[in-house]
């Protein structure tokens, strides 16, 4: 456990709205890393970020890890007769000159294994892992439960 | 596993299987978020929002009580005689302290229902909603369900089912069609 990481983070939270920052690596910039609050520590977390591949090569996030949670994964949200279920999700493709998003009801990041509830205003690091591209470092702003997203002025979703 | 227990009844007349009965003929007997018995005969000559769903879903729970919540101040006062219950699938985890503590997070409306096992799997017939455990490593578990939001109107009528994504321009006008 990093816990370094972790208090880094907490002290960064003090600047708002970094979900708003654009981090780049390689031809993927990835943008707009939300979280939302949690009652208490036992419930999962979940991770919400949007990635653009500006290149001509496809790619794919591959992995999640974060000092925040035990067991960060990938999950898909599949409404199949009207019946939800999460899937994990091995890969989540991010094509050449596309846009991904993970974002409540579809693709998502699943936080089990909480080091501390979420609270609003909070902020942690996670690092994705692509097939690529390789790794990148992301924080990751925690809103309301009732969140739909971040509040960007170039958000364009 | 699944819901198949669920489906059992209770003296029912079989009619259309594929639509939630009347909420009068419902026969679940539930507790709310701060511990009031709630039975459906209570519900009688309200219009009625309800959606399954559990705390720890990560999801698809807390994205569609935003969007009720957010439904609900589009209507504003007219909404005030709504009933809008999440009924948990998940009672094992989602005792009466736990749904108050989750809803206070959302509109204030929104009321948490909880029960015995064989109650929730009697509101999950009488709704005609699926629901699945599902085991995942470590002694942890998930919950698969219906996840739509069910309407009915003031006389216990089935309206209509808002699907989960469906766009707020057509689930608002939905829900004041049930309020009359």
């Amino acid at each position: 456990m990093n816990h370094f990481l972790l208090a880094a983070a907490l002290i960064l939270s003090a600047s708002a709205a970094m979900a708003c920052e654009t981090v780049t690596i390689g031809d993927l910039t990835v943008e707009h890393a939300w979280s939302k609050a949690t009652i208490g520590a036992g419930r999962p977390g979940v991770f919400y970020v949007e990635i653009t591949n500006t290149g001509s090569t496809d790619d794919a996030l591959v992995g999640i890890a974060t000092p925040a949670a035990g067991m960060p994964m990938l999950h898909e949200t599949v409404v199949q007769d009207g019946i939800a279920s999460m899937p994990h999700a091995m890969s989540i493709p991010v094509p050449a000159g596309q846009s991904v998003q993970l974002s409540p009801g579809g693709y998502h990041g699943m936080l089990m294994g909480l080091t501390n509830a979420l609270k609003e205003g909070d902020s942690f690091p996670v690092t994705l892992s692509f097939e690529k591209a390789g790794e990148v470092t992301v924080n990751v702003d925690v809103l309301s439960l009732r969140a739909e997203g971040p509040d960007c002025a170039d958000a364009g979703q | 596993m699944l819901g198949v227990g669920a489906y059992r009844t209770r003296n029912r007349p079989a009619r259309n299987e594929l639509l939630p009965l009347p909420i009068g003929e419902m026969s679940w007997a539930l507790t709310d978020h701060q511990g009031r018995s709630v039975r459906p005969k209570d519900w009688a000559g309200r219009p009625v929002m309800v959606f399954f769903g559990f705390t720890w879903c990560p999801d698809v729970c807390p994205t569609t009580l935003s969007d009720i919540s957010l439904w609900l101040e589009d209507l504003g006062a007219d909404a005030n005689r709504l009933i809008v219950a999440l009924i948990s699938v998940d009672p094992e985890r989602d005792t009466p302290v736990v749904l108050a503590d989750y809803v206070s997070n959302f509109d204030p409306r929104i009321i948490g229902l909880t029960g015995p096992a064989e109650e929730v799997a009697q509101a999950a017939a009488d709704f005609r909603v699926t629901y699945r455990r599902v085991d995942k490593d470590g002694g942890d578990y998930t919950m698969d369900h219906t996840a739509g939001v069910f309407l009915f109107h003031p006389d216990g009528r089935f309206v209509s089912i808002i699907d989960f994504h469906e766009d707020r321009r057509f689930a608002v006008p939905k829900i004041r069609r049930t309020l009359s």
